[in-house]
Order: structure tokens, then sequence, then C-alpha cells
């Protein structure tokens, strides 16, 4: 951007230019903190992926006897002779550690899928709305203006429970599109509707911020030089408004990471969130609330994971948004 | 300034109409009924849904809604013996916006004081910690900071009582104690959201020409700091009382379940899971007025704090 009048006025800043990617990501890798925040995402994801490797035992295995075992104790039964709860175990007696980490699983995969469908959604909408003439335009942000009346979390719910009722539903019941749905949603344990509850309803904010900034680069020359070359309307969006946008939108989506992984947690914190026995960090703060007095460990371990994973994504979409302010360059 | 509240209220009329319409549909999309148990006879199911209209289509239904919500009827709760749904949501509204004004007021005056202090004291420790504070509230939802502060202040300390609620009448002290845990869980991450709101506007307002002006006049520190750079400042910070007031109706939900709270909370989750079909048409009317009304308040607010505001088209 500037780098090359200001090497001319003050040489002590002379450097070689840089791309914008390079100098946000140098400039995040330089704060040992961020590199934290990656790390502990990074392993998150790893054990999302694979939680049979990790997890000493299945989310299921229940052993009555070690109900609500202290961390560290050994199991009582035969069956699980030798084996220790490094975290203690809940009130079925099934091991805390084993559940938080397939409970990773559920919140990485909102934490990615809800802000993909969302940026999905709120981009593509947000960049025909804002493209578009002033009608179609308008009617379509009076619908995000008309959705947004309504208060996000009771949509969700709303959404969840006709979701879920339409997966308890005897199957001759369905066509064959609900059918599908459901079984996919049964194939992901529940998961999958808590996707779709998330996603219908977080994309309007992305919605408003690409129209936003479709409507500052639309006026702009490089946009009328494409229309003068004869490109055409989706090459416009796609080729010259698109990568203009995207960088805003990224940062906006990543800030909104946390309020996912919260949604989906307060879901099954209720629960109209996956269904049990499949963990969740949200049920089992459920589950440990229970005997918050007797034994507060069951809900600590699972309470700490959501906090430090909502902190990183929190923690990594500030750094990114601050890296990527132009303003800050040379700092 | 007539003009905009009166556009804002007629804006509520479209909003009424989907957002009704919407949940209506949904809600009678819904498998089962309200009377469905496994002891009630069919003939009697019957009878019930012709008692209570539930037989006729569901536009017929809608439009007979329409004209008792007109007269202000909501109608009878179907999973209450056929008492009128006002009698459950008033006193249940009562208590939630007690609960929403506390953690309101504890946001904002968390919130504005800490915002200022961080950016008065731009890059110092103050500041540092301030920021870290606040991303740290950010992120430490209801569902974990409820449960941690009664752990430690209910059943660790013993200051405080765990859950339920006290209202007034039943004196000044039960009713703080019962109202403080559960308003500070609300308010907690209101108040870092609003604390790195006004630190950002403050800087930015820090560094406008008439700041320098007021200074090289030769006012105090605390004269510009407050008349000038705060009230400037504070704008941003009214704006988002809108989505604010949204946050706190959306999460009192969640308290008032950690804390045994009756508010209308509670009525949304069950009205949805017993198909009280007028419950949940009140809630949600209930709580998309007060989303709209608090957005006007807001407006009002508005020219209140920058008269250049009202004096525009």
């Amino acid at each position: 951007m500037a780098t090359s009048t200001q090497s001319v006025v003050t040489p002590l800043s002379l450097r070689s230019p840089r791309s914008l990617l390079q100098d946000v990501l140098a400039r995040l890798l330089k704060d040992p903190l961020v590199v934290l925040c990656v790390l502990y995402l990074a392993a998150l994801v790893v054990v999302a992926i694979n939680p049979t490797t990790f997890a000493p035992l299945s989310y299921e295995t229940t052993s009555f006897p070690d109900k609500l075992a202290p961390p560290g104790a050994y199991a009582t039964s035969d069956k699980l002779a030798g084996f220790r709860y490094v975290l203690g175990a809940d009130r079925l007696g099934r091991d805390i550690l084993s559940r938080l980490i397939y409970g990773t699983r559920i919140s990485i995969a909102v934490a990615f899928l809800g802000a993909g469908i969302s940026f999905l959604i709120g981009v593509t909408y947000g960049l025909v709305a804002g493209y578009s003439r002033a009608r179609i335009d308008n009617v379509m942000m009076r619908i995000v203006d008309i959705i947004y009346a309504y208060p996000t979390l009771i949509l969700i719910i709303l959404l969840q429970v006709f979701l879920t009722s339409l997966a308890q539903q005897p199957a001759e019941n369905l066509n064959a599109l609900q059918r599908s749905l459901v079984t996919l949603d049964t194939r992901s344990g529940g998961l999958f509707f808590v996707f779709v509850a998330i996603g219908a309803v977080s994309w309007l904010n992305m919605a408003r911020l690409t129209r936003g900034q479709t409507l500052h680069y639309r006026e702009q020359e490089f946009v009328q030089a494409a229309h003068l070359v004869g490109a055409n309307d989706r090459r416009i969006m796609g080729r010259h408004l698109l990568p203009n946008i995207i960088g805003t939108c990224i940062v906006a989506e990543t800030l909104a990471i946390p309020a996912y992984i919260y949604t989906e947690a307060f879901l099954s914190f209720i629960g109209l969130g996956v269904q049990p026995p499949m963990p969740s960090w949200g049920s089992m703060i459920a589950d440990g609330y229970g005997a918050l007095r007797s034994a507060p460990h069951v809900i600590f371990f699972p309470a700490l994971a959501l906090s430090l994973t909502m902190l990183a994504f929190n923690f990594l979409g500030d750094a990114i948004r601050d890296a990527m302010d132009p303003k800050l360059r040379n700092r | 300034m007539l003009r905009v509240i009166i556009r804002r209220l007629l804006w509520f009329i479209p909003v009424f109409f989907v957002v009704t319409g919407l949940t209506f549909v949904t809600m009678h999309a819904l498998p089962g009924g309200p009377f469905d148990s496994d002891k009630t006879p069919p003939a009697l199911i019957q009878q019930m849904e012709e008692v209570f209209g539930l037989n006729r289509p569901v536009p017929e239904q809608y439009l007979i809604w329409l004209a008792n919500v007109m007269q202000l009827k909501f109608g009878p709760s179907l999973s209450a013996r056929g008492k009128p749904v006002e009698g459950f949501l008033l006193p249940g509204l009562a208590v939630s916006a007690q609960l929403g004004l506390f953690a309101l007021l504890f946001a904002l005056a968390v919130g504005v004081p800490a915002g200022i202090t961080a950016a008065m004291h731009r890059g110092s420790w103050r500041d540092r910690s301030a920021t870290l504070v606040a991303i740290i509230g950010v992120s430490v939802p209801a569902i974990v900071l409820g449960p941690v502060l009664q752990y430690i202040f209910a059943l660790r300390l013993g200051w405080l009582p765990v859950a339920q609620w006290a209202s007034l009448g039943e004196g000044l002290m039960p009713y703080l104690s019962h109202i403080i845990l559960p308003a500070v869980t609300l308010g907690a991450g209101l108040s870092a959201i609003i604390a790195r709101l006004t630190r950002a506007s403050m800087l930015s307002v820090l560094g406008e020409d008439y700041i320098r002006t007021a200074h090289a006049k030769g006012l105090a520190r605390r004269t510009v700091t407050v008349r000038h750079a705060l009230r400037n400042a504070l704008i941003p910070v009214v704006t988002y009382l809108g989505p604010l007031a949204a946050a706190v109706l959306t999460g009192s939900l969640v308290v008032e379940q950690i804390f045994a709270i009756p508010g209308m909370g509670r009525y949304f989750v069950t009205s949805i899971s017993a198909r009280d079909y007028p419950m949940v048409m009140a809630v949600v009317v209930l709580y998309a007025l007060i989303i709209v009304g608090v957005n006007l308040l807001v407006d009002i607010l508005y020219t209140v704090i920058d008269p250049r505001i009202g004096h525009g088209n």
C-alpha cells in the first residue's frame, strides 16, 4: 500500500514490499499468545477428528460403582480393573476425560461448520443484495430486518424442537426429503439439526456486513472498468467484488465463532442439542450442575474446556482483526 | 423526530405478521397436540380440541387468533386448565424485567468506567489488564459463570442464596441478595462488550481536534474527558443498547433456568414442548414488541445525546 511512498520519505522504514497476507501472518506469529491459541485450537481439531485414538474409554461406558469418582481415582469394578479416571467420573460412572474428548468433536464441528454455513449464505446473500438494483436490494434487506426482529435464540429453539420432532416420527410418516434429513441427523448423533438451526439464523449479520461492503466497492472505478471490458455480473461479483470483501468477512466470521459454540452448548444444556448419550460440553455442564455441591469436578472440566475454547477463538479473532488493520501497519 | 417514531411504529406491522405467522405455522406443523398424554381418551381429546377451536383449519385459527389479539386477548393457556395466558406472562415479565434492568445497570456501571480508564491510559498495565479481563469476560458464558458464582458465593462462602427469587415485598435485603448473582451472571458478558466498545470509541474521540482545542484553552483534564470526550464517545454505546437489550432478553432465558427464577423465559421452552399454542404466540409477540420498543427508545435517546442527528431528515 503506502510502503513505497513512505520509504522515500523516511529511509529508516525501507523494506522489501510484502503482501497483506504475509504482513498479517508475520504480525500474528510475533505474538506468543496468538501462537498458543493456534496450537491449542489445532490440538482440539486433531482430537476432534480422531477421538477414538485419544479417548481412553468410550463415551458411553458406564460403571455405576464409580459414579462421581474424584479425579485420579482408580476404577473399582473388575471390568475396568486398573483404569484410572484422570479427570474423575460423572454421575453414571462414565470417564469424564473420554467424554470431554468426544465432546470436542461437537464444539469444533459447530465452530467450523456453523461458521461455514453462515458465511456461505450470508456472503452470497449480501453480495447479491448489495450488487442488485434498488428494488431487489430493498426487498432482500427487509427480509433480513424482519428475521432480525425475531429473537435469535427463540428461533433456534423453535427450529430445533421442530427438527427433533421430525426425527422422532415413524419413518413411514415422512416424505423422501424429510427421511434423508433425519437419516443424516441420526448418523451425526443429532448434530446435523443443531447446525441447520444455528446456520439458518446466524447468516443475517454476515449478509448485512457483506451488503455494506458491496455497496462501498460497487461504485469504484475498477468495477466500472470491468463493466467496460464486458464482464458479466457474475464475473464482477465473483472476481472483482468478492476478493475485496472477503477479508473483512472472514474476520467478522472468526469473531462470531464463540457465539456458535456457545449456542450449541446452551442448546445441549437445556436438552435440545445433541441427543444423549452423545456427549457435548453443554450437556456435560448440565450433568455436572446437578452435582455442583457434592462433586464440583464433574462440571469444572467441561466448563473449563468450553471457556478456554471460546477464549481462544475470541483472542484469535481479535488478533486477526488488529493484524489486518492497515492503520496499525508499520508499527 | 416524530416521523422517525411513526415510521418505526409502522415497521412493526409487517414484523408482527411475519413473526406471528411464521411461529403459528411452525407450531402447528409440529407433530402432537396439547392434549396428548397416554391417559386421555381420544373422544375427550376431540372434545377439547373442539372447545379450543383446534379442529379448524390453521389459517382460520390464525385469523381468529388475530381478531382476539386486536382486543388484547391472548387466549387461554392450553396446558394450564384454560387460564388466560396473560396471567402467567405478566408476572413473569415483571420478574424478567427487573433481572434485565439490574444486569444492564451492572454492565454499564462496570463497562463504561473500565473502557474510559483503558482508553485514558492507553498501552499501560491498566489498559492491558482491562482488555484482558474484557476478553475473558466475553469468553465465559452464563452456563459456566452461573454455576461458578453459585459454587463460590452460595455453596462455599454461604454469603448469598444459591437460587430462587425474592420479590421486593419480602424486604430489600432478601430481594437484593437473590438478584445479585443472576444479574452479575447476565451482565458480565455485556459489561465486557461495553468496555471494549467504550474504549475503542473513546480512543477515536480523544484523537479529534476539538479535544486538543479544549485542552489548549486550558480546561481541566476532567472537564475535557467528561464533557467533551465522553459525551461523544457514548454514542456508539447507546446505539449498541438495542442489540444489548435483545441479548439480555434471550440471555435471561439461560440465567433464569440456572437460578430457578420465575421469569418469562421458562414459559417459552415449556410451552413449545407442551404445544401450548396461545402461550407460545404471546411470548413471541411480547419479545418482538420489546425488541422493537427498545430500538425505538434507542433512536430517541440518540437525538438527546447528539442533537445533530435529530435535525437532519
